[in-house]
């Protein structure tokens, strides 16, 4: 439940009428997930550019994710609403032929259901070709990143390029962005890599961590509680990690979720060997490895002693490199998965916080350098980069400067600890084999860094 | 069943940080803190809904209502409500008592794996009802007439409403263990520098190894308070030799609060089990239990100090295990008083000869950790299991000196 007043008032009756009038943002109730629903509820309408290559591909995912596929080409009823509305661009060749984009969107983009999804599939444009053919695939992001400023009610819009060979490899990104887990995630460019026949596939997708060991970090509270108990919910078994003073929040969670407790500070030198051997010794290894934990010392950089500096880089970049290098020795299943915590300011930056924005940036750094590393031994690692979610550090801010981080994003709301684990657990996922190397924001599409 | 009993395995502990007494834990009841230490310990290990053989653990200082104190602090916890558990009391002895209870069982193959443990609070502590006062309530429900009724509530007197505050003093002598101790420590002329001395290298051994991050697998923060209590890093013989005498009487008496452990509170819980649960749960064996040994003396009649029975239980288990006393790479000896510690090294010095002192409570103990009367045997035992692990080989001695003139000794060894 979300401690955001504003927002509860303008979904009552009385706040409903009193912003409609006034003109003032209404936050849509975002839906989110919870098992055993369907990944989309209404039917999903299905368009492509000529010449797309992603047709059947795409069909089989939305048919394996039990989705009533409409075409466009079949006549639609008045009124009728769309969970979701996908369209295969990858047949743009030319910024000409962009008009398709038009052409499909228009008549139907208002009958997006309520937390409905707007998704376009594309090419990577260094992957597109000649000029003109990457300059139309670079056009796209355009299109979707303001698609997502016009939707209402909760709806989302994101832009997926596929690369060339990852047509196989689609289905966790479109079961995560078509459905309620990823409510709080919006004008994302998400990538997925070429992949030799497809990701394994798991038993249950409502379990798709089933058998899987994840070590969470910072795990006691906030966003890394989410994190855990949702990677748990997801079928992982997670190892808790965070610091010893924080032992006893980190027990209750470890309990809750029937995972394990440890007690570990990732600055100490022995920390990433200590984690390295705890995973062997207990679980033969690990298969998610989660970067949560992560400190600020806010100063204006003229303010700030070195001491502010040294523990936020140390805390939030180079002990997540230590770790990194401690756990590819083998601790690491192959196949593995990292993931690590950005942030938006450390794509837009921000005052007083250039020790913060610096390791948060440099975690951005890290997956691009380490992705292609880790793809020789089937590794991932990605990183999310939430904006304003509502923890008890946010509510701890002072009142405008909160309504503003909440209000500033095309969801007019903060998100909850829960999107960021969502899109965490996607991410952590065996099925998300091919998808490495992204940065993708948890902000609600937030104007901050955009 | 095993032909040839096995070795119960330790497979790791966990306690909160022990605090003063009427400190942070003021309000934490035994029941609380025991509760605690075993969620601790099931988070750890990840024990949640898990039947374990059986959870053996005491408190010396207990309400009437805490009759199964165990039993509902395993009902209150993570594990099945199916575990089984009972309650042992031995004094200061109790922790390690329920350790080699729970081993025992292991090793006749009774049960694949158990909890043991102790818990006390000197805050929270049992106040009992006036003797009077509560033989005239039980005459007053046996009473079958109202005029019976009336004829007893008459004898209802002011005093009565004083209650019993329970003391730690020995029934048979009305002597505190301090007192005791007194005693024995003029008798086995132990001075006040060498007494003072020990208690500041147990304060900075355990200092040190907080500052090592030792204890960042043996301990769960509680209420808050994240290190021992009284521990003072920065203790000193100068400060020490401020402070004034608070047992045994005249210009000799030489034990301080600084050199006796304070009241406290808190608990323990260690994990045990067979090789064989162990290995099926992937948990590394730390160490295992050898053997153990319990003496008592006649401290009412006879001249045996009250805290001396461990100078007698250690060379009969020395024998029968075959060992000198030099056979050991840690000590572990549960410093009720700094005194009692220098004792009874100076006893066994004697018919077993000296050991090396920079191997006696290497990670400090009970003088500088407190001394929550039943989780001191918890407390050291997880310790010294650890201590074992990271040598990787090699065998630990521990002596726990009790109320009532008994003393609990046991010997690990490495896995």
């Amino acid at each position: 439940m979300t401690t955001d007043r504003y927002h509860r008032f303008a979904n009552s009756p009385i706040g409903g009428v009193a912003t409609k009038r006034l003109g003032l943002p209404r936050p849509a109730e975002l839906e989110r997930h919870e098992p055993g629903r369907p990944v989309v509820a209404g039917p999903v309408l299905l368009g492509e550019a000529p010449g797309g290559r992603l047709g059947d591909a795409l069909l089989a995912v939305l048919r394996s994710i039990g989705a009533h596929v409409v075409v466009e080409s079949e006549p639609q009823g008045e009124g009728a609403r769309y969970a979701g509305l996908v369209y295969d661009a990858t047949g743009i060749a030319d910024s000409t032929q962009l008009q398709a984009l038009h052409r499909f969107f228009a008549p139907v983009v208002r009958s997006l259901a309520p937390s409905g999804r707007l998704i376009v599939l594309a090419t990577p444009p260094d992957q597109a070709g000649v000029p003109r053919a990457q300059t139309a695939q670079r056009a796209i992001e355009g299109f979707t990143r303001s698609l997502g400023k016009e939707v209402r009610g909760g709806a989302t819009a994101q832009l997926v390029q596929v690369a060339v060979g990852g047509e196989h490899a689609m289905e966790s990104t479109l079961r995560f962005l078509l459905s309620a887990r990823s409510a709080y995630v919006s004008g994302q460019v998400v990538r997925i890599q070429p992949f030799e026949g497809a990701p394994p596939a798991p038993a249950d997708w409502d379990r798709p961590l089933d058998g899987d060991i994840a070590v969470v970090t910072g795990a006691a509270k906030g966003i890394g509680a989410a994190i855990a108990q949702t990677l748990a919910r997801d079928g992982a078994h997670v190892v808790c990690a965070d610091i010893p003073a924080q032992g006893e929040p980190l027990s209750a969670v470890a309990n809750d979720i029937g995972g394990t407790s440890l007690q570990l500070d990732i600055t100490d030198a022995a920390a990433p060997q200590r984690l390295a051997e705890f995973v062997r010794e207990r679980h033969g290894g690990l298969d998610v490895m989660v970067h949560n934990a992560g400190i600020t010392k806010d100063k204006t950089l003229a303010n700030m002693d070195a001491a502010r500096w040294d523990a936020v880089l140390d805390v939030n970049l180079s002990a997540q490199e230590r770790i990194n290098d401690a756990l590819r020795d083998g601790a690491l299943h192959e196949g593995g998965r990292i993931v690590s915590v950005s942030s938006v300011s450390g794509i837009a930056g921000n005052r007083g916080q250039a020790n913060y924005a610096t390791s948060k940036a440099g975690i951005i750094g890290m997956v691009e350098a380490l992705a292609p590393v880790l793809r020789e031994r089937g590794q991932t690692i990605n990183a999310v980069a939430p904006g304003f979610i509502e923890t008890d550090m946010t509510a701890a801010m002072p009142v405008g400067t909160r309504e503003a981080g909440r209000r500033m994003n095309s969801l007019a709301q903060g998100g909850l600890p829960v999107d960021v684990a969502e899109t965490i657990a996607w991410f952590a996922a065996r099925a998300s084999a091919a998808v490495t190397g992204n940065v993708v924001r948890v902000c609600g599409q937030s104007l901050i860094g955009a | 069943m095993n032909a040839a009993p096995r070795r119960a395995a330790i497979l790791g502990g966990n306690r909160i940080p022990f605090a003063r007494r009427d400190r942070t834990y003021a309000r934490a009841s035994n029941q609380d803190m025991l509760t605690a230490a075993l969620d601790g310990l099931v988070s750890r290990f990840s024990l949640q809904g898990e039947r374990m053989g059986e959870v053996a653990a005491g408190a010396v200082l207990k309400h009437s209502r805490d009759f199964n104190l165990t039993r509902e602090c395993v009902l209150g916890s993570q594990l099945a409500s199916e575990t089984p558990a009972y309650d042992v009391q031995q004094a200061c002895g109790t922790g390690l008592e329920t350790v080699i209870c729970v081993a025992n069982k292991i090793a006749l193959g009774q049960v694949e794996n158990g909890i043991a443990g102790g818990v006390d609070t000197t805050s929270d502590a049992p106040i009992e009802v006036n003797d009077d006062l509560r033989r005239l309530l039980l005459d007053l429900n046996r009473a079958k007439s109202p005029a019976a009724r009336l004829k007893l509530l008459a004898r209802l007197r002011p005093g009565h409403i004083v209650p019993v505050i329970p003391q730690n003093s020995e029934p048979r002598t009305g002597l505190s263990m301090g007192e005791h101790q007194a005693i024995s420590t003029k008798r086995w002329g132990i001075t006040r520098d060498e007494q003072d001395a020990w208690a500041v290298g147990s304060h900075q051994k355990l200092a040190a190894a907080y500052e090592s991050g030792f204890f960042a697998d043996l301990m769960t923060p509680y209420l808050g308070l994240e290190r021992d209590e009284n521990l003072r890093a920065d203790a000193s013989i100068e400060g020490l030799a401020k402070l004034k005498p608070v047992f045994g009487e005249g210009p000799d008496a030489t034990m301080t609060a600084g050199n006796s452990t304070p009241l406290s509170d808190g608990a323990s819980v260690v994990l045990l089990g067979s090789d064989e649960w162990a290995a099926e749960r992937s948990l590394p064996v730390l160490a295992r239990l050898v053997d153990a040994e319990t003496a008592a003396v006649d401290f009412v009649h006879g001249d045996e100090g009250l805290l001396s029975a461990p100078i007698h239980a250690v060379p009969r288990l020395l024998e029968r295990n075959g060992l000198k006393l030099q056979d050991f790479d840690f000590y572990e000896l549960h410093e009720a008083f700094a005194s009692q510690v220098l004792m009874t090294l100076k006893a066994w010095a004697g018919p077993l000869g000296e050991i090396d002192e920079s191997k006696i409570n290497v990670n400090g103990s009970s003088l500088a950790a407190g001394h929550p009367f039943a989780a001191t045997g918890g407390r050291i035992v997880a310790t010294l299991a650890k201590l074992l692990h990271e040598r990787g080989s090699g065998r630990g001695l521990v002596s726990i000196c009790a109320a009532g003139g008994q003393g609990v000794t046991a010997i690990l060894e490495a896995a």
